[in-house]
Formats: structure tokens, C-alpha cells, sequence
């Protein structure tokens, strides 16, 4: 299965080119874009875990080391598509839309933080494992039934597949032909689960052929493999040949959430060893010099840029002002019910505020 | 100026099919979709004939899989579709669960309105067909102590034609239970077209000022007859049919309690948990010092519903409610 499914690559953990097939395309300002993104998501990470040390956040989930998976294939979408993330994927919803404020005010426990940018479809994050893969297929099947050539894309992980709306969704968009992109984050572990004990498969992506549907493994740390690849399954659905699974195999160097500590269940030695090899972000660095692309004043530059907008992006989250409680009430139904109602007005009462 | 309204006499379950019917040929967003309910029209014939009037691409035969029909529902509703998605019976609507309660329900709340999911899940329900086992369960109270959910259970094809419009043009998730022992046991003269039975809004089905009657479904039938008997007995019965389950129609519950001061209420649906509790914290609320005896219930009891050799010992009987209705008057 492992040779059915090779890992698709572009550039290697050097920088190196592996397939010049899109080299025409891989521009020096394509090229930029994406470390500005990777890196702007990285420095985003750190933020959150360190607000979370300092407790003006709650628990954060990071990704760090998963960058390239989220952002080649975010990019690789358009206006108007659907975007279904999980609690882990905001490097693929900032890259898709969503401010870093609002990113930081859904860590912060904030409703706001679900609510997208107008006119961007990026739904509040999955907390139930695989439950979104069916609303990307819906979403996607509405598309088709309009008309429209707009996509979905759905981020989950390799313990979602084990789920049953895993399978569910895949079937359901096999069956309709909708055009969704099921973007699978093979990082190794569903929180301290390894692979080898959520499935026997050696891949993720074959999974696809029990469905019938373009089933796709690559390196998902060469961001390039991932959004051309992304790209490709994106246009797929487009024109109207049905939905791809994509596994992007890659890693997160740190815990699952906050509150968890990753040298219960792996030897941490391990990230070490893969920051200085195998990083999405480092290799793309490589590759920049291998192609003369790199500028250190640029590098310092950017970076002292983004960390800019980073903490203003805190600086606006922490002078949100309080939500009011009323937002607990007001937004279960179009219409506050009468239970609904009479709790709110006892609420208010309790607090002598009316 | 009076319009004559043309009516035809239809069971319960033409009737909700005229529903859908109705609400199809109004707007084109409207979608049916559940398993066999394409060509077979519905293992009750409750699609019956949509597929051929309206196409396979809205009236939708689905993959045998309870999540992903309302999980794909979730996702067509909130991108501008008004689904209605048939469970093919409530005791199979588990596997679903987790969608409805951990998106469909709460989708508006979580994004403070900016996604919404305006779709009706039918199931029918309930025992007393001789159904096989699992298919008679009445499990209404998961959803009606689900934030986010309305839940309706119409008694008649009157209602249940109007009602299934109002679950239509909804802007929320409805959940509409359809009592298979209803289905076809009577005709009514359901009018032809659109018309509305409004959610949230009980009837009164017969009146009376010594004991009022709490019941919905296929307990109407039982009550009435229970109530039939009282009457025989001197005792007169507000006969109140509860049709929507959440939010309950708190109004009519309180003023029919507070003038006869006694109530009886009947479910079939287990006793610990049931609607019946909330009825009576709701009396307790409004009407505690109306009250001339400690309310009763009739309900099924905390047991699994059983095979169908013992369902009319599980179900609530017409004996049962006069007994209970006795017994409030007697206090």
C-alpha cells in the first residue's frame, strides 16, 4: 500500500528539488508568501502557548510542526469554498480569513470566536472527532445543487479516521460526487495513541479506494507538495469529479492541548531531532538559499513585522470588552422560548439588574 | 367575503406527505432526504410519490447511515437548503445523536447566530403496532432536555399537515415525531394548500372542570377514551393535547389546572425523566396553590420498551388514566 501511495513530494527535507513539475509556478513571490504564512502561524503558535502559560488565555491547542499541511492547503482554496477546521487548524482558518484577533478570542472562550469574517464559510471548530466530515459533504452537495463550482475543504486527523462519521462522510460524498477536499493531518498520534495501534492500514489515504474516490499521500511538511496537490484535488471537485482524500503526513512537536504532557506517551527526543531536519518551515528556508531567494534583512524584517501583529492581535483581544451574559440566552433560537426567556429575566433579577 | 376551502379526507401519514408536498412546490430549497424515501415513497409511504413529482435531486435516497444523513443535513441546511430528513423510526435515530446534539442544536448558540441550521428531522414513534423490537421506542425527552431543539408530536392529520409546515418554515431544528399508531387509525378533512398549526401552542380537545389531562401522540386516543368514562362517572375532563413538547405551552397548562386544581398526565415514553416531571414543575411554578390534589401520571414505565407480546401491558391503558383520574378526584 506504501508503494500504491507514495509520499508525494516536491522539495526534500534539504530544500532540494525532488519533481520539477511545478517549477514554472514556484516563484520567488509564491515562495515568500508562503514562509510569510508559515511563519506568521508559527509566531501565533508560540503566542498561544505562552498566553496560555501566563493564564490570559485558557487551554490552547498547538500545531507547531504542522504548518505546512494547513497553510499549503488552505491557500489552495478559494473565494467562496467552504472551509470545516478542527480545534487545531487555525493556521489553515487564518490563512483562509479569520483575524488572529478572533482566533485568540475563541482560545480566550469567546463565542466571537466561532463567528467568521463576512463572506468567508469557515465553520467554528470541530470538538467532536470526524462529525465535521459530514457537514463539509453537505455543504458541498448545496454547492452542487446550486450550481456553483465552490468546494469544501475538511481538516481532521489520523484518529478521526477511526471514527464512523469518518467513514459516513466519505461514503456520502462518494455517493452524490460532492466536491469536498477531506484533508487528512497524519501527525502520529491521536493525542497519546500512536498510529500502529488506531490501524492496521499502512496508509491513510487508502482508504479512499474502499470509496471509489482519488485517494493522495504526501509529505505534508513541503508545503509545496501540499498546495499543488491540494490544488489539483481542488480543481477536481470543481469540475465535477468528485471529492479526494488527502493524507499529509507530518508531526506536531508539541503537547495535544495545554493541558497535556507528550513524555507520558513519546520520547520528546524525537521532536528535538525533527525541528532540525524534517521542519516545514526550516526547509523552506533551505530551499530559499539553495534558490537565492533568502534575504536576511528581509527574514529579520518579517519577522519583527509579524510579531507586530501579533501583539496587536493580543492587545485587541485583551481590550475586548467583557461579552454580556445576555449572549448566553439570545442566540439558541431565532426566538427566545419562554423558558429561555424567564430564565434570562431570573437571571437579571439574581444580579439586581433589573 | 368567506373562500370555500377545499379538504380531503387523508390519514396522518397522507397528510404529512401533503405537507411536504406543499412546502416543495412553495420552495425549491425545501429537501427530502432519509433512507428509502425515494422510490419506495418511505417504508410508511410517507414520501410517497415526491420522488416522482419533484426528482431524485430533492428527494434524496440516502446511504443506510443515521449520522450522515443528519450530519450532511447540518451542512445543506446551513448553506441555504431547508432539509427534511426521515429517520425511518426514532428508535433508530442513535447513531445521530451525536450531530444533533453536539452541532444541529447548537450551531446558532456557538457562532452567536452567524450559521443557522433551519431543518425538520421525522421520525415516527412509539409502540403499539406490533412492531419488532427497537422500533417502538419513544424517547422524546433526550431531545426536549436538548437546548437548541424544538420537539412536536402531532395527534391528528389536521395537525399534523399544519404543523410539519410551521417545522418547515421554521428557523431552527425541529424535531417532528409522528405516532405510528396514528398513522392511519383515523381521516379527517385536512384542507388542500398551505395553512399553519403553530408550534409551541397546545389544544384543547375537550372541556371540563374537574380534572384536566395532560397527553400528546397516540395517548390522545387513550385519554379520550379515558375521559369518555370519567364523564360516565359524573367526573367532567379538560382534555388537553400538548402538541408541542418544547417549549410547552405553559399558558394553557396553567389555566386549565388552575381551574380544575387537579391534573393527570400521560405518556408512554418512561416514567423517571419524562415529560411528565416537567409538566408538574411547571404546575408547581405557576398553579402550586390551585392545586386540590397531588398531580398523577400515566406513563410507560423505566424498562425497555418490550418485545410486542407485552407492549399493551407497557403501554399507558384507557384503565389506567380513569383509575388515575379517580384517584385525583378522590384525594
Amino acid at each position: 500500500m506504501e508503494k500504491l501511495f507514495p509520499k508525494l513530494q516536491i522539495i526534500n527535507e534539504n530544500g532540494e528539488w525532488t519533481d520539477e513539475t511545478y517549477r514554472g509556478e514556484i516563484t520567488e513571490e509564491l515562495t515568500k508568501e508562503l514562509y510569510t504564512k508559515m511563519l506568521r502561524s508559527r509566531l501565533f503558535d508560540r503566542k498561544g502557548v505562552n498566553l496560555q502559560r501566563q493564564g490570559r488565555i485558557g487551554t490552547y491547542v498547538p500545531f507547531e510542526g504542522q504548518e505546512a499541511s494547513q497553510i499549503g492547503s488552505a491557500l489552495a482554496m478559494g473565494e467562496g469554498d467552504w472551509m470545516f477546521p478542527t480545534y487545531r487548524d487555525h493556521a489553515a482558518t487564518m490563512t483562509f480569513g479569520h483575524s488572529l484577533k478572533t482566533l485568540f478570542l475563541y482560545w480566550k472562550g469567546r463565542q466571537e470566536g466561532c463567528i467568521p469574517p463576512e463572506g468567508k464559510n469557515i465553520f467554528p471548530p470541530a470538538v467532536p472527532i470526524a462529525s465535521q466530515l459530514l457537514h463539509a459533504t453537505g455543504a458541498a452537495w448545496a454547492e452542487k445543487l446550486k450550481g456553483t463550482d465552490r468546494a469544501s475543504i475538511v481538516y481532521f486527523g489520523d484518529g478521526a479516521t477511526s471514527e464512523g462519521d469518518f467513514h459516513e462522510g466519505l461514503n456520502f460524498a462518494s455517493v452524490f460526487n460532492a466536491p469536498v477536499v477531506f484533508f487528512n493531518q497524519n501527525n502520529g498520534f491521536a493525542i497519546s495513541v500512536p498510529i500502529e495501534k488506531q490501524m492496521k492500514s499502512k496508509t491513510i489515504a487508502q482508504k479512499a479506494v474502499a470509496y471509489e474516490m482519488e485517494g493522495v499521500r504526501l509529505d505534508g511538511n513541503d508545503v509545496f507538495a501540499v498546495y499543488f496537490h491540494t490544488r489539483t484535488a481542488v480543481e477536481r471537485a470543481r469540475k465535477g469529479e468528485g471529492p479526494t482524500l488527502i493524507e499529509a503526513v507530518t508531526w506536531r512537536y508539541g503537547a495535544h492541548t495545554t493541558a497535556d504532557d507528550p513524555s507520558k506517551y513519546r520520547n520528546q527526543d524525537e521532536s528535538a531531532t525533527r525541528r532540525e531536519t524534517t521542519d516545514p518551515v526550516l526547509r523552506l528556508e533551505r530551499f530559499m538559499k539553495n534558490e537565492n531567494m533568502w534575504d536576511e534583512k528581509w527574514a529579520t524584517e518579517l519577522q519583527e513585522s509579524l510579531t507586530a501583529e501579533i501583539e496587536a492581535a493580543v492587545k485587541e483581544m485583551e481590550e475586548t470588552p467583557a461579552p454580556h451574559y445576555n449572549d448566553v440566552f439570545d442566540h439558541v433560537f431565532a426566538e427566545n422560548p419562554w423558558p429561555i426567556e424567564s430564565q434570562k429575566e431570573a437571571y437579571a433579577h439574581s444580579r439586581g439588574d433589573r | 367575503m368567506t373562500t370555500a376551502v377545499d379538504t380531503k379526507k387523508l390519514t396522518m401519514v397522507q397528510a404529512v406527505t401533503d405537507g411536504m408536498r406543499v412546502m416543495m412546490k412553495e420552495q425549491e430549497n425545501v429537501i427530502v432526504l432519509g433512507e428509502d424515501v425515494g422510490q419506495n415513497g418511505g417504508v410508511f409511504r410517507a414520501t410517497d410519490g415526491l420522488v416522482a413529482e419533484f426528482g431524485d435531486h430533492r428527494v434524496i435516497d440516502t446511504p443506510l447511515a443515521e449520522s450522515g444523513i443528519i450530519g450532511t443535513s447540518i451542512g445543506l441546511a446551513m448553506n441555504g437548503f431547508k432539509p427534511i430528513a426521515e429517520m425511518q423510526f426514532l428508535g433508530f435515530i442513535y447513531p445521530a445523536f451525536n450531530q444533533i446534539m453536539t452541532h444541529a442544536s447548537r450551531i446558532r448558540a456557538r457562532t452567536l447566530g452567524a450559521f443557522t441550521v433551519p431543518m425538520v428531522i421525522r421520525a415516527p414513534f412509539g409502540a403499539g403496532v406490533r412492531a419488532p423490537e427497537i422500533h417502538s421506542d419513544s424517547v422524546e425527552a433526550l431531545f426536549t432536555g436538548m437546548p437548541g431543539m424544538k420537539v412536536v408530536v402531532p395527534s391528528n392529520p389536521y395537525d399534523a399537515k399544519g404543523m410539519l409546515i410551521s417545522a418547515i418554515e421554521d428557523p431552527d431544528p425541529v424535531l417532528f415525531l409522528e405516532p405510528m399508531r396514528c398513522y392511519r387509525s383515523t381521516k379527517m378533512d385536512v384542507p388542500d394548500g398551505k395553512y399553519n398549526v403553530p408550534l409551541g401552542k397546545a389544544a384543547r380537545l375537550q372541556e371540563g372542570d374537574d380534572v384536566t389531562i395532560f397527553a400528546y401522540g397516540a395517548m390522545i386516543d387513550v385519554v379520550t377514551k379515558a375521559a369518555k368514562t370519567a364523564e360516565e362517572k359524573g367526573i367532567k375532563c379538560d382534555v388537553i393535547d400538548l402538541r408541542t413538547l418544547y417549549p410547552l405551552d405553559k399558558e394553557m397548562i396553567a389555566e386549565s389546572v388552575q381551574k380544575t386544581g387537579r391534573a393527570v398526565i400521560v405518556h408512554e415514553a418512561p416514567g423517571t425523566g419524562g415529560l411528565g416531571e416537567t409538566i408538574m414543575s411547571l404546575i408547581n411554578d405557576t398553579s402550586f396553590l390551585y392545586m386540590k390534589a397531588p398531580v398523577e401520571r400515566v406513563t410507560g414505565f423505566d424498562t425497555p420498551v418490550p418485545m410486542f407480546a407485552l407492549e399493551d401491558h407497557y403501554l399507558p391503558s384507557a384503565e389506567r388514566v380513569v383509575q388515575a383520574i379517580e384517584k385525583v378526584t378522590q384525594f
